[in-house]
This record gives C-alpha cells, sequence and structure tokens, in this order.
C-alpha cells in the first residue's frame, strides 16, 4: 500500500505487509543505488507485526515509478545470480569429475 | 552586497572549482586510494573494526565527481561466483551435504537476503501432526511428537502443495508414516528407521456413529484419491528419512508406541523444523598484508604469532628469511598477529566488503545447490509479488 500526497508524487512511504528485512534491506539497498531518490530508508514499526514501511523521497520523480524500478533492478540482480550461480554449479561438476575420471585412470 | 559582486564572486568560486578539478593530482571519476580502501574493505583494527559499513548512496562522493551507484551492466560485468567444493554423499555414518562458494561483486544487502531466505523461507517437508494410538514409553506424547517433527525427510517439497486450515490431508500435502514398536524383553533403542512411509495414507479409522451406514468403506485420517508410490516422481524413488539412526525413545519390557506421523510443507519461519539448512552462513574474504619487510626474528615470530598457519617463511639471499602471506583465506581474523608493540604497524588486517565466502549444510532435502537456486527465485517472487500490487 501506498502513502503519499496527492499534489507531491515525489515523495511516498510504501507499507509492505508480510515482508521484513529480508526484501526491505535488499529494497533500501537498490533504492539507494538510483541518483533519483534523495532520501530513503525502511522501518518495522513493530516486532510482531509482519510490516515494514519503506520511504521513498526522489529529486523530482514519481516515487512510485522509482521505487518500481529498484523492484525491477533487484530482479534483474537476482536473475543473473541464478544464472551465474547455476553455470558456476554445472562447471564445478564437469571439472571435479573429470578430475575423478583421470585419478581413476591413472590407477 | 549587490547583485552584481555575487554573480561575480559566483563565477569566481566556478572558475576555482574547475581549476581545482582539472589539477593533474585529482583522479576524475576515480576515488583517490584510501578513500577506494575505506570504501571496499573492513578495517580490522587491535582494538576495533573501522568502516564496517557499506556505502550504498550513489550520491556518496558526487562532490568529488565520482559516481557511486552500481549501475546494472556494471553488475553483471563485475558478479563472480566460484565454486569452491560441493559434497553430497552419504559413507556409512558419515553424512556429507554441504557446499562452500564465493560470491564476488555483490553488496552485503543481497547476500544477507539470501542467507536469511535459506534459513527461513524456503519451504520442506516435516511431521506437523502425530496421532498416537498407544505410548506406554516414558516419553511423554508431546514430547515424542516434538522429537519426531525434527527429524528430517529426505523429499522435494516442490512435489508437494501447502496445506490450509480448512483443507483435507490427501496425497498432494501429505505423506504419512508409521511407528508401532513394542519391546519384548530387556531395552529397546527406537531409531527413525523403525518410521514406515504409508503411501495409502493414514490406516487409522475415524469413529463413526455406529447407526450410519455400515457398508460405506471405513473412513481414515487422509483422504488420498491414489497411492503415492503410483505417482511417477515416488514410483521408483521411495519417500524416506535423511538418517536412519536418530534415536526416537528407548523402550523398556513390555512398553509399546504405535501412532502415525503426518508431514506437511512448511517454512522455517513458522516452525525450525522446517528449515532445509542446518546453518548457511558467510564471512567476508580476509585480507592480509605485510606493511614492511618482516625478517629473520621478526618472521618467525610472526610465524609463531598465528594459530592458523596464515604466514610461511621463505628464503631471501645471504641466508636471510622473510615472511609472506601464504594463507590469508585461513585467517579468522583472531588479531593474535597484531597484538603486541608496534606488530599492527607491520601487520594490516582488512576484510573485503563485496567478497563473500558462502556455506550451506542442507539438511537433505534438497541438495544444497538447488536450496541456493530457490532462495533467489523467492527473492524474485517477493519482488514481483510488491511489483503487481503496486500497479
Amino acid at each position: 500500500m501506498e502513502h503519499g500526497s496527492i499534489h507531491e508524487s515525489h515523495a511516498s512511504t510504501f507499507s509492505l505487509a508480510d515482508e521484513d528485512h529480508t526484501l526491505a534491506n535488499s529494497v533500501r539497498f537498490a533504492l539507494n543505488q538510483d541518483p533519483r531518490v534523495s532520501f530513503c530508508g525502511y522501518s518495522i514499526p513493530h516486532p510482531s507485526d509482519a510490516k515494514v514501511n519503506i520511504r521513498v523521497q526522489t529529486t523530482g520523480d514519481p516515487a512510485n515509478e522509482v521505487f518500481k524500478d529498484a523492484l525491477q533492478d533487484l530482479m534483474v540482480m537476482c536473475q543473473h545470480v541464478r544464472s551465474t550461480f547455476e553455470k558456476a554449479v554445472v562447471d564445478h561438476k564437469t571439472t571435479s569429475e573429470s578430475f575423478e575420471n583421470m585419478s581413476i585412470d591413472s590407477k | 552586497m549587490s547583485s552584481d559582486t555575487i554573480s561575480e564572486l559566483d563565477a569566481h568560486l566556478e572558475e576555482a572549482k574547475k581549476r581545482i578539478m582539472n589539477m593533474p593530482e585529482v583522479p576524475m571519476g576515480k576515488l583517490p586510494p584510501h578513500l577506494q580502501r575505506q570504501r571496499t574493505r573492513v578495517f580490522c583494527n587491535s582494538d576495533a573494526p573501522t568502516n564496517t559499513e557499506g556505502i550504498q548512496y550513489s550520491g556518496a562522493y558526487a562532490s568529488m565527481g565520482v559516481d557511486n551507484s552500481v549501475r546494472l551492466d556494471q553488475f553483471i560485468k563485475n558478479f563472480k561466483v566460484e565454486v569452491i567444493q560441493i559434497k553430497h554423499h552419504v559413507d556409512g555414518n558419515v553424512y556429507d551435504n554441504f557446499m562452500e562458494f564465493d560470491m564476488i561483486g555483490i553488496d552485503a544487502a543481497l547476500a544477507n537476503a539470501f542467507r536469511r531466505i535459506l534459513i527461513s523461507e524456503v519451504p520442506t517437508m516435516a511431521i506437523e501432526k502425530v496421532l498416537i494410538a498407544n505410548n506406554t514409553s516414558v516419553v511423554q506424547d508431546e514430547v515424542l511428537s516434538h522429537r519426531l517433527g525434527l527429524i528430517p525427510i529426505s523429499v522435494d517439497p516442490r512435489l508437494f502443495e501447502y496445506m490450509s486450515e480448512n483443507d483435507t490431508p490427501n496425497e498432494k500435502n501429505t505423506i504419512v508414516f508409521k511407528l508401532h514398536v513394542k519391546c519384548t524383553h530387556g531395552r529397546l533403542t527406537v531409531r527413525s528407521d523403525e518410521l514406515m512411509w504409508l503411501p495409502n495414507g493414514s490406516g487409522f479409522t475415524v469413529e463413526t456413529d455406529p447407526y450410519s451406514d455400515k457398508k460405506s468403506k471405513p473412513k481414515t485420517y487422509t483422504s488420498f484419491s491414489c497411492s503415492q508410490d503410483s505417482l511417477p516422481e515416488f514410483s521408483d524413488n521411495p519417500i524416506s528419512l535423511t538418517h536412519s539412526d536418530i534415536i526416537i525413545a528407548k523402550l523398556g519390557p513390555k512398553q509399546e508406541i504405535e501412532l502415525e506421523a503426518h508431514a506437511v510443507k512448511g517454512i522455517g519461519k513458522t516452525h525450525a523444523k522446517w528449515s532445509p539448512v542446518a546453518t548457511a552462513w558467510y564471512r567476508m574474504l580476509p585480507e592480509v598484508e605485510l606493511l614492511e619487510e618482516i625478517e629473520d626474528q621478526l618472521a618467525e615470530e610472526l610465524v609463531e604469532k598465528c594459530p592458523v598457519k596464515v604466514f610461511d617463511i621463505e628464503d631471501i639471499a645471504n641466508g636471510k628469511k622473510r615472511a609472506t602471506v601464504a594463507r590469508p583465506r585461513a585467517c579468522t581474523l583472531c588479531r593474535e598477529c597484531i597484538r603486541g608493540e608496534d606488530w599492527e604497524n607491520r601487520v594490516a588486517l582488512r576484510r573485503v566488503k563485496d567478497h563473500f565466502i558462502f556455506t550451506i549444510e542442507s539438511t537433505g532435502a534438497l541438495p544444497p545447490d538447488v536450496l541456493f537456486t530457490e532462495a533467489v527465485k523467492i527473492l524474485e517472487d517477493k519482488c514481483e509479488r510488491i511489483l503487481s500490487e503496486l500497479s
């Protein structure tokens, strides 16, 4: 849910249910990397509520758009991490297999 | 002051700024080495670590003309994964199931998100309901149930659905195990291999109204529409427990346990029994630098100081010896080598902020490499969920 002003779209607070530091801190990182962001931060109002508030203030662009771009960037990063990781695992498995075969041959 | 003088002053300042920025000492687009080091390293001094925070803000060095934002294409170019080892085998009583890999060029925010998700949000199957028909052992029902819940089950949770409160247990959301043991004489140790998988679901019948239709099939605690071992994913790969030698209870003469355990899908956030990892952790890459040549007596002293043998001695000309950093990765940052007079001026200990040595120990439901890809997918799903909620 977005809490913002009708007149000023450059600053908003996004209230996310069922999320915690895992997402909020990652999104804050992604937001901080964006030069359009002048301020961002998050808070968990109460430890027993599964809820985080993420504050986004921009230099002029709509906060909503900037926030969505940050999420989009985060997704692209994750996809890249996954594909790189999968490739590294396959590479490792093939090289370690060929290494094992080599030691069998030398016996 | 008139506006003329102000604009003149401004122009003057602007001119001065230009002149400074054009000096050969000002590296454009690049941070001076000491700031670059503060940005990328944690300094481990003898009293306390410094520069521990990550500098994430894109405009942190804007006044120096340096852009600190991580562009996606830059991230994609620089990000690297190096697998160190994957162990996934059972050898008698030794059960190895872990992997170690290096993640290079990523912020701690993301590395930590993956770690948190691995521990508390990747689903597995675990025993949640225990139907006890008979328990005359000294282990109380609730203690016994708790112990059963913690036993890891070796089954791919992706083949199952979550069971919500109003769902009836069926072959897609429940795995049923049966335990029936009786001690005839002496002592009997009940181990996890006594738990038998019931692919047809519960064998216990629900007591119903005796006057109702007696011809209908007796109702059990589950309603499986087909046997689980007839499903292609389990037909040649029966569901079992990861370990066969976990002690569940000890029975004395004539004591008996008869029960059924129903396993469902869940996440570690609800209860640690659903956590797919024994632990998942990372550490930043240690960096050890010798700030001056350390020779002879001092070199030997340094090698002696380190409990994990980070340093070695090499022979240089004229029978002299010199200390070298041979195994920086083994460094635990115990700071023993910078303790004592002057040692802090000879050795510098640092950690590389964007290089993570990640270790995942799986409990056996999924191999550790699959767990990591699942964790990354979960973070993607979270982003996608929020995006769809906002638009």
